[in-house]
Order: C-alpha cells, then sequence, then structure tokens
C-alpha cells in the first residue's frame, strides 16, 4: 500500500523549507523503493512546527515537525510512514493541545486537504452550501446570512447581512462580488491560509454572494505578496470554470458567475475597500469619499460586495449547516468564530480560531505559550498596524468587537502581536506614525502632512526637545486625526500611538498624561 | 484662481426641481434634493470652510476643513461629501470644529512658504483666506521638518507659472484636467507627503500633454498654477463680461481688468454655451490686441507701390468715399462691393450689408461664410427650412451616440470638444467620419468605436453607404419620417439608397471605408436611441458640400433623430460669429434672417425701413467679385475683417484681382496679407473695444462689452457708419443697441431680441420672438421649419479633383489647436510656441517612397501653384493622403489649393487637390516673391507719412 505523507505547500512552510521537506521524501522514499504519496496541503497554522509533515496512521495523522531535509533519512528510519516514533514527532495532530483546543470551523479543511483538489472539497461538504443557495431568492439568501450574525473580518465587524442587503437593494442590471485579498496588516496571515489551503471555500462563497443579489462577475483582489496564493487560486478558479461551478450556467442552474484574481501592486492602503475599488479600475490607489458605500455604488460605479476573504469563505458553512450552526458560536455581537493570529515576540506563533470570547491572555498564553525570549509580556498590537497597544492590566479582556471597543482598542482582522518587557514603547509609536507616513495615500490633510509630522513630534519629544510642548502638540495632533481623517488610515493611527502614550507614558517621559488633549 | 467675483458654492447644484427642507445652524433651509451638506449651506449664505472644494469639480473630500456636526451622526462629517437629507439638523460651527479646522490650517501652513505680501495670490488666495477664516495663530510644528518649500517653479509655459512650494495637493487642478478638459495630462506623483503635481511623466508642462485650457490655474485656491499676467500685473479689481471671438462655440468669458488693461481672461461659469471652461485661445492668446503691429491710424495710398500716408480719420472717410463715388460714376454702380466679417459684431455685419445695399444700391455683398459653412446654410435651409445647427451644445449630454464628420472638435472647437468628451466618458458610443486619424479616434477614456477612414472627397458616398445599411435593414424610424416629412419624398429618397451603387461593398470600393465597417456605424447610428450628427469643414468644404449637408439631414430624419435634445444635425462654425454674419444678410441673394432678396414682401418691409429701392436681383459672391475684377467691372471692394488673399483658394488668382481694383478699402487690426494690396486702411477694433453681440454655433447671441477705448478712436461699426453718410446714405445710430433694434423689427426670427433681453437672460437662441420669447435651444420640436421635411436624394458624383500621374497624392486641409484661423490674432501671441509653421502630414509608405525624412523640406505642388513647408511623416494620416493647416502665410498652402467649388455655394473645395510631394531645399517661386513683396510692404508701411491735420 501507498503510504500517504501531507506536506504544506503553505507560504509559512515554504520559507522554513518544505519544498526541500517534501523533495527529500519523494527522493528518499524511491531510494527506499518504498512507494510514498507526497500530498501537498495548507497548513495547520502551527508554524512553530512548520515544516510540519503528517503521515496517515491508521485513521489519523500522526505529526513530524518541524522537520528539515536532513531529518528525513531518520523519519524514514524510525518508520514515520506508519507513524513511528521519532524526536521530532508530536502524535496525532488533533491531539495537540494548540490545535485540540481552537473550533476550526472555518479553517475545517486548511491543512487536510489538497487545495487543488476539486474532489477533496467536495468529499468535505465543499459546495453543498451552494446547492442550497441555488435554491433560494435572493433575498432569503441575504436573510441567511443575516441570521448568523456574521460580521466583516476585514476590520470593520460591518454586519454582513446588511452590507449584501444594501446591494441587493440598490437598482442596477450590472453588479459586482469583490473579495478584498489585500491582508497587509502586520501579523495577520488567515486569508493567506485559506487561499493557499482551501480556495474553493472562498470560490464558493463568492458564488453564494453573486447569487445573493445577482452579480454575474466577481474579482479577488489579491496582493502581489502572496504568489502562492495566486498560483493556487488560479488553478482552483480553472477547475471550477471546468466543472461548471463557475461560468454562464452554474450547475446548470441558468445562474452566472465569473471570476478573476487582479494582482494589487504593494500598497497598504489598497487594503481599505475604496482605494482597492480604485485600483482595481486601474486607477492610483486613492480613497473616495462615502457616500456613496461601494455597495451602492462600488467597482466601475456599480453596486459591490466588498468583503474580506474570510467573510465571504465563512458562507459556504453557513449554507451548508445553516444560520443558527455557525451563530451558536461566539458570544454577544460577536457570533461566529475568528482565526486569531499570533506572532511577534511569542513563543507558539499561529492561527488559533475559537468563537469569540476567549481573553486576549488565554490566546497569549494557553496557545501562544508566552514570550519566546522568555521574558514577561509587555504589550500586545491586537488588530494590525492601526490597533491599539494593549498592556498586561487589559489582557483578561474578552476577545470580543465590542469588549474591545471598550478599551479603545480593536480586534480588526483578528492578528496580535507580542512584545516582551524590552519594547520601547514611544519607539513604537514612532514606528506606528511612520507607517502612516509611508502608507498614506496622500489625499487628505490630516493623514499626508499629519503623519509626517507626528513622526518629527515624536522625534521631538524623545529627545527631550520641549517635551511638554511636544506631548501636547502630539496629543492634538492625534486628536485631529482620529476626527479629521479621510479613512481608516489616518483615523486609526491615533491607536497604537495614543495607546502606547496612555498606558506606557514612561517611555515617552509623560508625567501626567491627563493634562494631554489625548482623544480618548 | 477663480474669478474674482465668482460665488464658488463648493459643489455642483444637483440637476433636479425637487428640494429638501433641512436645518442648517438653526436655519430652516429648502435646498435641492442630492445637494452636498456644503452647497446647501453655501446657497444659503452660509460659508463653510473649504479648499479642495470647488463647484465646477466633483466633491472629493481631501482638505477636511469643511468637517460640520450633524445631530445624530457619530464624528465630523465633510460637508462637501455628505448629501443633504430632509430633517437633517447641521451645525457648521462650534468650538469642536474650530479646533478640528485650526488643525487642518496647521498642518498645511507647517508646509508653505511665508511670503503673503509677496505672492502673486496675494488678496485673492483661498489658503490665506481660509487661515483668516478659522483663525490660525501659530504653526506648532515649526518650520524644521520636511517640507516642499525649495521646489523649484516650472515656468515653460508662456502664459502660466507652475510653482510647486504654494501647492496644498487639494488636486483641483488634477482633476479640472480630467473633469473639466478631459485631457489627463496632471497626476498625483507619489503618494503621502511625497504627492507632487505632476504634468505628463513628470516633464515641463510645455513638454507634457498639456492643452494649456487654463482649467488647472482656474481651479487652483493658491498661486501654484497663476497666470503669468497676474505675476506682471496684480490682482485685477473688476470684471467686464463678455464673449470670445475666437471659434464659433461662443465662449463667455470675465475680462478682469484694472483700468483698461486687462490682467486675464477668466470664463464664465454663467457661461451658457462654455459653462466655465476655456481653451488656450480664448483664455490666454489675447495679446494681439496690445500688440505693437495694431495700425491705430487710418491710412491712404494712391497705388499698392506707393508708400502709406496717415490721415486722419475725416480724411480717411472723405478720401475712400470720393474713391467710392469717383468708380460709381465712372463704372457704374456694379463696380462696388463689400464684405461683412464673421469676426465683427452682429451689428456690425448688419451695417455693412446695409452700407452695400442702401449706400452703394446693389447686392455685392458676401462673406466668409462663402468658402466655409455656405453649404450648411443650403443643405439645412432645403430640408429642414433653417439655416443653422439644430441643437444647444448642451443637447451632447443627452446623447447616446456621437457621430463626427469632418471635424476636429478637439483643435477646432476645444471647449466643446470637453463637453462632449464627458459625455462619450460617461458612457455615450461615438462614431468618428474622417480621412484622418484625429485625437478623438483614441484620446485618455474616450475612443471611438468606428472610425471611418474615407478617401477626401468621398462623404457622399459614406453618407449614402450608411443609409444604405439603415433602410435595407429596416432600421428607419417609418412612422417619424412619414409624419413629420413627404412620404412621397422620403420612399422616393429609401428607393434611391437602397439601390446596389451604395451596397457597404461598393461604397468600401468608392471610399476605402470597409463594408463591415460601415455596417456596424449606420447600425450603432440607427439604433441609437439619440443619435446627434456633428460635423464640420470636412463636410462643406467639397464640391459636394451641399449634398454631403442634405445627405446628414436626410438620415437624421429617417431614423427620428430630429426635434428633441441629444439628436440632431450640429455644424461647428468656425468664425465667433459666423452663424450672426450670415444670419445678418451677409450673402448676396439674401436680407437678414435668410430671406431671398425676391420676395417682394421682405423687400417692400426693409425699402420702406431704409428709405430706398432695393435691387431684386442677387448680387456677386466673393469669387464672382474676383472674376469681375479681372475683366474689368469691379473696381471697389470695401473689406471689414477678412483676409482671404490668405484664406482663400488659389492665392495667386486672387492676387491677380486684388492688383485689378482701383481701390480697395480694408479695416482690421493689422495690415493683413490683403491689406498689402489696400489703398485704404481704416483701422479696426477688437472686441475689447466695444459694444455689440456675437451668434455663436448653437444660434445664441451673447453680449460683447466695451473694456477699453478703441486704439484708433472708433469702433468698427462707427466707420461703417461714417462712411455711409460720406457715401451720402445717412445713417444715425448712437449705439449698436438700436443696430440690434432695427434688426429686430425688420427680421422675424430676431423680432424678441434686444440688448435688454440678451443682459437680462444671459444669452438667447434665435428664434427668439412672441411665440419663444426666450430663443428656442432646440429646433424643429414636433415639426419642421419648413413644414414637412424634405428628403432630396443625393448622388455621388466624384470631384473631378482627383489624383493622376502628375499629382498622385490627395491634399487635405484643417486647424490645429494653437492657432486661429489665418493666424493674424495668434500669429501674435505666444501660441506660436505650439507651433511656429505649417506643416505637412504625411504617411510613412509615402515618405519612404520620396525619400523624405521627418522635418525635411518638401514642395507642395498642385495644378496651380506650388509652395515649400516641412514634412511630419506620420500614420495619423493614412497613405496617398497629405494634410497641412493655412495658419502661416508663408506657407502657402492656398496657393496649391483650387478654385474647385461647391455646385451650389461656390464654398471651395479646399479638403481635395490633388498634389505631388518632393524633398527640396529651398523655398518656392512663390514664397520669394511673397517674402519680397512682404518686405516692400512693410517698408511702405514703415515709411508711413503723416499727413494729418
Amino acid at each position: 500500500m501507498t503510504a500517504r505523507v501531507f506536506v504544506p505547500r503553505d507560504s509559512g512552510a515554504l520559507a522554513m523549507g518544505a519544498e526541500s521537506v517534501a523533495a527529500a521524501i519523494r527522493d528518499e522514499a524511491g531510494r527506499r523503493g518504498e512507494p510514498v504519496d507526497v500530498v501537498r496541503t495548507g497548513s495547520r497554522g502551527m508554524y512553530w512546527l512548520e515544516p510540519l509533515v503528517e503521515v496517515d496512521a491508521g485513521g489519523s495523522r500522526a505529526a513530524y515537525g518541524p522537520v528539515a531535509a536532513s531529518d528525513v533519512a531518520s523519519l524514514f528510519d524510525a518508520g514515520f510512514l506508519a507513524g513511528g516514533a521519532h524526536a521530532l514527532g508530536h502524535g496525532p495532530v488533533e491531539a495537540i493541545p494548540y490545535f485540540a483546543n481552537q473550533e476550526r470551523v472555518t479553517f475545517a479543511r486548511v491543512g487536510i486537504v489538497d487545495p487543488w483538489s476539486l474532489d477533496d472539497y467536495l468529499d468535505t461538504g465543499g459546495f453543498k452550501g451552494l446547492a442550497n443557495a441555488l435554491s433560494m431568492g435572493g433575498a432569503e439568501i441575504v436573510d441567511t446570512v443575516t441570521e448568523s450574525g456574521l460580521r466583516g473580518r476585514g476590520g470593520a465587524a460591518f454586519p454582513t447581512g446588511i452590507k449584501w442587503k444594501t446591494a441587493l437593494d440598490a437598482p442596477s442590471d450590472v453588479k459586482y462580488v469583490v473579495a478584498n485579498a489585500d491582508e497587509g496588516d502586520s501579523g495577520t496571515f488567515s486569508d493567506r491560509m485559506v487561499m493557499e489551503g482551501d480556495p474553493f471555500m472562498l470560490i464558493e462563497g463568492m458564488i453564494i454572494a453573486g447569487l445573493a443579489i445577482d452579480a454575474r462577475e466577481g474579482y479577488i483582489y489579491l496582493r502581489s505578496e502572496y504568489p502562492h496564493a495566486h498560483e493556487t487560486l488560479r488553478r482552483a478558479i480553472a477547475t471550477a470554470y471546468d466543472h461548471a461551478y463557475l461560468g454562464d450556467d452554474i450547475l446548470g442552474s441558468g445562474r452566472a458567475f465569473h471570476l478573476d484574481v487582479r494582482l494589487g501592486a504593494g500598497a497598504y492602503i489598497c487594503g481599505e475597500e475604496t482605494a482597492l475599488l480604485e485600483s482595481l479600475e486601474g486607477k492610483r490607489g486613492m480613497i473616495r469619499p462615502r457616500p456613496p458605500l461601494p455597495a451602492v455604488s462600488g467597482l466601475w460605479g456599480r453596486p459591490t460586495i466588498l468583503n474580506n476573504v474570510i467573510t465571504l469563505a465563512s458562507a459556504p458553512l453557513i449554507f451548508e449547516k445553516g444560520a443558527a450552526y455557525y451563530k451558536d458560536y461566539g458570544m454577544g455581537r460577536s457570533r461566529g468564530t475568528l482565526p486569531f493570529q499570533v506572532s511577534g515576540n511569542i513563543r507558539r506563533g499561529g492561527l488559533v480560531e475559537k468563537a469569540f470570547g476567549l481573553t486576549l491572555g488565554d490566546l497569549l498564553y494557553d496557545f501562544g505559550g508566552g514570550s519566546r525570549t522568555g521574558r514577561p509580556i509587555r504589550a500586545v498590537q491586537v488588530g494590525g498596524p492601526l490597533g491599539a497597544y494593549i498592556p498586561e492590566s487589559q489582557f483578561d479582556t474578552p476577545l470580543d468587537y465590542e469588549a474591545f471597543s471598550g478599551i479603545r482598542a480593536m480586534l480588526g482582522h483578528g492578528g496580535a502581536v507580542a512584545f516582551d518587557d524590552t519594547v520601547d514603547m514611544a519607539a513604537m509609536a514612532r514606528f506606528a506614525m511612520d507607517f502612516c507616513a509611508e502608507e498614506s495615500c496622500g489625499k487628505c490633510t490630516p493623514c499626508r502632512i499629519g503623519s509626517t509630522r507626528g513622526v518629527e513630534v515624536i522625534d521631538r519629544i524623545r529627545a527631550d526637545a520641549d517635551r511638554s510642548g511636544n506631548l501636547r502638540l502630539l496629543g492634538d495632533l492625534t486628536d485631529l486625526m482620529l476626527y479629521g481623517s479621510l479613512c481608516g488610515l489616518g483615523g486609526l493611527i491615533p491607536y497604537p500611538v495614543v495607546s502606547a502614550l496612555k498606558h506606557f507614558p514612561e517611555d515617552f517621559g509623560a508625567e501626567d498624561v491627563k493634562e494631554l488633549n489625548l482623544p480618548f | 484662481m477663480q474669478s474674482i467675483t465668482d460665488r464658488d458654492l463648493g459643489t455642483p447644484r444637483p440637476k433636479t426641481t425637487r428640494t429638501v427642507t433641512v436645518e442648517i445652524d438653526h436655519r430652516t433651509v429648502e435646498v435641492p434634493e442630492g445637494s452636498t451638506v456644503m452647497h446647501a449651506a453655501a446657497a444659503n449664505g452660509i460659508a463653510v470652510p473649504k479648499l479642495c472644494a470647488t463647484d465646477s469639480l466633483e466633491p472629493f473630500g481631501s482638505c477636511r476643513l469643511c468637517l460640520v456636526e450633524i445631530e445624530g451622526r457619530r464624528g465630523y462629517p465633510a460637508s462637501c461629501t455628505t448629501p443633504v437629507e430632509a430633517g437633517m439638523k447641521v451645525r457648521t460651527q462650534s468650538e469642536r470644529l474650530a479646533d478640528l479646522r485650526r488643525g487642518v490650517m496647521e498642518l498645511y501652513i507647517s508646509d508653505h512658504p511665508l511670503d503673503c505680501l509677496t505672492c502673486p495670490a496675494n488678496g485673492h488666495c483661498e489658503l490665506q483666506d481660509m487661515a483668516g477664516a478659522v483663525g490660525l495663530r501659530d504653526v506648532r510644528y515649526g518650520y524644521e521638518g520636511v517640507h516642499h518649500l525649495d521646489a523649484e517653479t516650472d515656468a515653460s509655459n508662456p502664459y502660466f507659472a507652475f510653482d510647486p512650494s504654494k501647492c496644498i495637493v487639494c488636486s483641483r487642478c488634477v482633476r479640472a484636467c480630467e473633469e473639466t478638459q478631459g485631457t489627463f495630462a496632471l497626476t498625483v506623483d507619489g503618494r503621502g507627503f511625497a504627492s507632487t503635481i505632476a504634468a505628463g511623466m513628470n516633464e515641463p508642462f510645455m513638454d507634457s500633454e498639456c492643452v494649456s485650457c487654463g482649467a488647472c490655474v482656474q481651479a487652483c485656491p493658491t498661486s501654484t498654477l497663476m497666470e503669468k499676467s497676474v505675476y506682471a500685473h496684480g490682482q485685477p479689481d473688476r470684471t467686464v463680461t463678455t464673449t470670445c471671438a475666437y471659434c464659433g462655440v461662443g465662449c463667455s468669458f470675465k475680462a478682469e481688468v484694472k483700468g483698461t488693461q486687462v490682467v486675464r481672461m477668466v470664463p464664465n461659469k454663467d457661461g451658457q454655451a462654455n459653462h466655465g471652461h476655456s481653451c488656450v485661445k480664448g483664455r490666454f492668446a489675447y495679446g494681439y490686441a496690445s500688440h505693437p503691429d495694431r495700425i491705430t491710424q487710418p491710412l491712404v495710398r494712391a497705388s499698392i507701390d506707393d508708400p502709406w500716408k496717415e490721415v486722419s480719420w475725416d480724411d480717411a472717410i472723405a478720401h475712400a468715399a470720393s474713391e467710392f463715388k469717383r468708380i460709381r460714376d465712372r463704372y457704374g454702380r456694379n463696380a462696388l462691393g463689400g464684405i461683412t466679417s464673421s469676426r465683427c459684431t452682429n451689428e456690425e455685419a448688419y451695417l455693412v450689408q446695409k452700407l452695400v445695399r442702401a449706400g452703394f444700391g446693389n447686392n455685392n455683398v458676401d462673406t466668409c461664410a462663402r468658402v466655409c459653412h455656405s453649404p450648411t446654410g443650403y443643405g439645412l435651409k432645403t430640408t429642414l427650412g433653417t439655416s443653422a445647427g439644430t441643437q444647444a451644445f448642451d443637447s451632447v449630454e443627452e446623447a447616446d451616440v456621437v457621430m463626427i464628420i469632418g471635424a476636429n472638435p478637439t483643435d477646432g472647437h476645444p471647449v466643446f470638444a470637453s463637453q462632449m468628451k464627458r459625455r462619450l466618458r460617461a458612457g455615450a458610443r461615438l462614431i468618428i467620419v474622417d480621412p484622418r486619424v484625429i485625437d478623438l479616434v483614441r484620446t485618455p477614456h474616450v475612443q471611438a468605436d468606428h472610425h471611418l477612414q474615407l478617401r477626401p472627397g468621398t462623404n457622399v458616398a459614406v453618407i449614402n453607404g450608411l443609409a444604405h445599411v439603415i433602410v435595407t435593414e429596416g432600421l428607419t424610424d417609418d412612422a417619424f419620417a412619414n409624419e413629420r416629412c413627404d412620404p412621397d419624398e422620403y420612399a422616393e429618397w429609401k428607393a434611391f439608397v437602397s439601390h446596389e451603387k451604395y451596397s457597404p461593398r461598393n461604397v468600401e470600393r468608392m471610399t476605402g471605408v470597409r463594408a463591415e465597417t460601415l455596417r456596424r456605424a449606420a447600425r450603432l447610428y440607427a439604433k441609437g436611441p439619440n443619435s446627434a450628427i456633428y460635423y464640420g469643414l470636412g463636410v462643406t468644404e467639397h464640391s459636394q458640400g451641399s449634398t454631403m449637408v442634405i445627405g446628414m439631414a436626410n438620415l437624421a430624419m429617417a431614423t427620428g433623430n430630429i426635434g428633441r435634445e441629444g439628436v440632431g444635425v450640429s455644424p461647428l462654425r468656425g468664425q465667433n460669429n459666423v452663424q450672426g454674419s450670415c444670419d445678418m444678410g451677409s450673402f448676396p441673394h439674401e436680407l437678414s434672417g435668410y430671406r431671398h432678396l425676391s420676395d417682394g414682401e421682405t423687400r417692400r418691409l426693409f425699402q420702406q425701413d431704409w428709405g430706398v429701392e432695393i435691387d431684386p436681383e442677387p448680387g456677386l459672391r466673393i469669387p464672382n467679385m474676383f472674376d469681375a475684377a479681372l475683366d474689368g467691372s469691379f473696381k471697389g471692394m470695401y473689406i471689414q475683417g477678412e483676409d482671404f488673399v490668405q484664406s482663400d483658394p488659389n492665392t495667386q488668382h486672387i492676387e491677380a484681382a486684388m492688383r485689378a481694383m482701383e481701390c480697395v478699402i480694408v479695416q482690421d487690426l493689422f495690415l493683413n496679407e490683403t491689406a498689402k494690396f489696400a489703398h485704404v486702411f481704416f483701422p479696426g477694433a477688437t472686441f475689447l473695444e466695444k459694444d455689440g453681440t456675437f451668434t455663436n454655433a448653437e444660434r445664441r447671441i451673447q453680449r460683447v462689452r466695451k473694456i477699453m477705448p478703441p486704439a484708433a478712436g472708433m469702433a468698427d461699426w462707427e466707420v461703417t457708419q461714417a462712411f455711409s453718410n460720406a457715401m451720402g446714405y445717412p445713417m444715425r445710430y448712437a449705439h449698436p443697441s438700436e443696430i440690434m433694434d432695427e434688426i429686430a423689427r425688420l427680421t422675424p426670427t430676431f423680432r424678441g431680441v434686444s440688448f435688454e433681453t440678451i443682459d437680462r437672460l444671459g444669452s438667447v437662441q434665435w428664434p427668439c420672438n412672441d411665440a419663444m420669447p426666450e430663443g428656442t435651444p432646440t429646433m424643429h420640436v414636433g415639426g419642421f421649419v419648413r413644414g414637412k421635411g424634405k428628403f432630396v436624394v443625393t448622388e455621388y458624383v466624384e470631384t473631378d479633383e482627383r489624383s493622376s500621374r502628375r499629382f498622385p497624392l490627395l491634399l487635405t486641409t484643417g486647424r490645429v489647436l494653437a492657432q486661429y484661423n489665418v493666424g493674424a490674432q495668434t500669429r501674435r501671441t505666444p501660441n506660436r510656441e505650439w507651433h511656429d509653421e505649417d506643416i505637412l502630414e504625411i504617411h510613412p509608405h509615402d515618405a519612404e517612397q520620396r525619400g523624405i525624412a521627418d522635418g525635411g523640406l518638401v514642395s507642395l505642388a498642385s495644378r496651380v501653384g506650388d509652395t515649400v513647408l516641412k514634412a511630419r511623416v506620420t500614420e495619423r494620416i493614412q497613405p496617398g493622403v497629405v494634410y497641412t493647416t493655412f495658419h502661416h502665410p508663408l506657407c502657402g498652402t492656398n496657393v496649391v489649393t483650387t478654385e474647385n467649388s461647391d455646385w451650389a455655394t461656390n464654398c471651395p473645395e479646399y479638403k481635395v487637390t490633388a498634389v505631388e510631394v518632393a524633398p527640396v531645399t529651398r523655398l518656392s517661386e512663390w514664397q520669394e516673391q511673397y517674402r519680397d513683396f512682404t518686405r516692400k510692404q512693410e517698408d511702405l508701411l514703415r515709411e508711413r507719412a503723416s499727413v494729418r491735420t
């Protein structure tokens, strides 16, 4: 019998040498005359174990990792094809606590199936949601999404059902569905993992969105830094066309949906939905004023559902298992699960899909295992480069949209980047302003000039030049940027800056932050 | 900088009559539905601070000065991008808003020079105004940070400077270039703080695609883009609304003046033809008015070989009158004639034709429309009943399909081209019928669906081919045509165009237009639903010019594309007042309002009013006058504002005719080509120096207002009046408005027109009478002016002018953006930096065969003459065809063009001349003679003696 060995083709695993490991396994198997079928999968999201090699061993998959090509011979020697013991062995993957304690709902297939295989997708419930959606009217589809409680996973957490309904109600003979796959936030990778590990799920979700509003065309706006995701999406889309999931007649229903991938050109701002639309139209990535909302006037001025990858990828499950199934997960108004991404100075970095409600501390310590350096974690930035820095005193905050707003922080796209006690928070505040200056599209004044002046002001504070005056000025500037900026870049950059200043005033030499005109 | 008297409401006024009620600063106001909060506030006298918003551009939302508070909404929405909703409660001022706005201004000023006192925008700078409005007192960021204060000024454009150190990156210039002009020459380069405005590929303005329309300069809120004239003269202190004296678009301008110095010309936002837009000519090229070449003293001489004598007006007029009386006494009254000018006002054109008919006692009056749009008059009058276009320019905004035939709007009628491009960008389809690849075939965000690149001279075959497809495929609107037109004539026309002769395959053979392209274009035009034809001299200046005009009218009638917005047959007329001069009775067979002399009733009306007998026989047309001069029967000519020695075909023939006359009176600004053959020179007045009206291509009558006194002391109408009085026919007008009153009294289509009406309405489109007291934007609504629309069969007859072994190429002629007609004005402005000589365009294939290199000198020879100019090797032109312009006298294009002309109107066939082109190393014999003659005439002018008493 041919043994099946699973080696990820996920970018994270590839970065750690998965390609040479897969080659080494094939070579070694050939040398030894042992028939081996090397299946390439997505990643389980336990990046500290990558390359994580799995072997089909009597109903469960035995895990070995991190495996280097030089380890392969010894793995064969240890009989790993039958789940034999080895120093790199972790036993059944599903039993690893990091994994066992998750609620893999959206990521149920990721790391398990061959992402290029339509059969794998179909064998694991794929396209059942689409079949159900095809029997529904647009309004019924939208209602189902509304009932599920799904909110936008890109960061703004806007109720998806309302967005879809707005696009449904907007009169137009042409509408679009666009997936925002410009995953630019530092410390985030869940979109990429889906696209590399379960691309049909995104495709299915986009088709369902198309059915909901009678959009017959869709685009995935993918950042160019994701070449492997591009390759996987390209293959999956071609396969979906070949099997009539895409095209002029979806599964003989008479409904049409066409899908294509468009690559970005490296601008962070193009992850903002209106700049994304400008870029998709071939223009410079600049923010459009709202109103009109993209759901009313989006791509080429037409009503457009523009959702994050995870949001769209959540739809198939909702239509396969019902809105109630999804809604059962979560707390308060945060329903379902969120794939949290833990990185930075952390022992076990990776993806943790959990229902909303566990605390930040749980994520950092129970899953992440504390800092990699072993020093105390001093601050965590949650929600990407525009997210607040959260001090240890707030680690008991539940991971829930409203709870995070309550402490003037944001969950965003679910990324958490940890820093130990050697961090200089004034430098981090400067980094935030500098990031804003670097990535500002240059349209609105508070962001265009403010971010550059912000860096200069923080530099003066750090150099102790008129420290108190410049601290006051920084307070006024963050207030202006928060309330005056056109979009979320300039409008949210005060979060890391102000949170750093408020929670770590000592790093700024600030005596009394209450004296400052901080916006929060 | 906007006009100093403009009120800026921030965002465009929505096109709706519905209103909503909102509360702004505790005031309840009713505003148009869809207004932005900013517009709603501004329209009610509440100024919200702003920098990136201006009401000529779509809202942008970048400066963040206009933030307001709206009850029930979080944060501080930008008033420029937030539409009003019924019941909305808005606060535009609060302490919080004041803090935010000061914060924005503080950032702006942290990267702005503090040189207000020496800045050209000082006094009309929006940034300065806003700093004042928000109460900025301190810039706590200091000036040590990164900045753009050292950015260098780009002064490459002759009319405006670009000083990026003053730039606030509001993008108004970029948006104006896109939205208003449609050229897309400007962009924001870089991003974030590094964002800068760039022309083209970040090159000097003059090297970029910039067409110097001035929209960006007008949109700029600071001195970043500023007219050099404002640098030179300082800020203007008053404005006078007047009408551009260049093309037939008729842009309304606010002349911004101090004393009698024009500081700048700013397009009028309320201008009904141009809606606040302009082109490089109207906006900037007015410097000819104060050019040293202006002649400001009347001149006389006995022969063209004598030096000129400067004399007083009285002496000049007395001399001219005595010469004309002498000629009349010796050769008879028919030896005299006059030319009205399409550059002068309606009132002046009317007076000249009145002088000829009443003072000279004959009908020997004609006008330059003879050589441009006379076939339009003939063709549209015959088919529809009115010698004018059917639409207002704004009609294009309702068009679904635009068909441009023989016109090059981006060069010839740039402001209308911008309006058209806006509509095309919004989705209207485009068909172009032109032998040459004009810009509109492919220009940013506009591309023709079909380009019918026909061989010159085959227009009628193409229009018949289009009609053939439409009729044989059953795409006509029979209900419309049978009801509105004569059904028998319609049936006859259908049978005619259905003939196999005009099948697409046969038409392909005749014209070079591929059969499939013709079919597709025909279907597109017929499908509409609103299809509009715009055409130019590429239609009229042919031996079958009138036939083609009729053919287009036939097509419009057969498809129901006439009599409403968005459709029609619209000539793009060349000169500022060519429509008007035709309306005024400038043709030898017609009295004002296109009434034929043979109509006794009309004649009686004029005879009664003028107190003279009017000869019922039509007089001489311009070419007949030349022929008569050469046969010795025509001896005296009064030419107001026309330069036919340069503009009319077969120059050498005209020169001979000029020399044959005994008294030529030229009234003009400059000693133009025609004046070199004159015996009396009356110095003319520019449009800045007199009152009157111009009528544009859409029949719109607009005021020309006096800004400064005439350089020579008399306006042109005053000179004509004095000349008439000296000739013995009394004229007693105290003001041009009295002339218009007489026109209205004697012309049914002008009955309601007066200076008072125009001043009240801004402008008025004739017919304006009791039935249509505010004028008529769209003609033939509900029925044709002539009663039943008339279909006329249009047999294609090949022109006699065809290529031969000796002259294997076809020359066709046109215009460029920077120059205007004979160039008398534009050549005396910095516009020559764009175009300082006429260039011959030739296809690479033809060039290679002849050994012609790009930029090399070539001779251009036809059977009537030859000239030498530079070649440009380009694929814009098809093989077998060459192209040039006629803006420069030395280039002598019209030495080559022939006397062939339209069968109905004698409009010359400028668009087809069989020629040969060959590389040469020196100018032609004619050019050498021209140089000598010009040098001599300039000497005679320089040597002029003053004998003023």
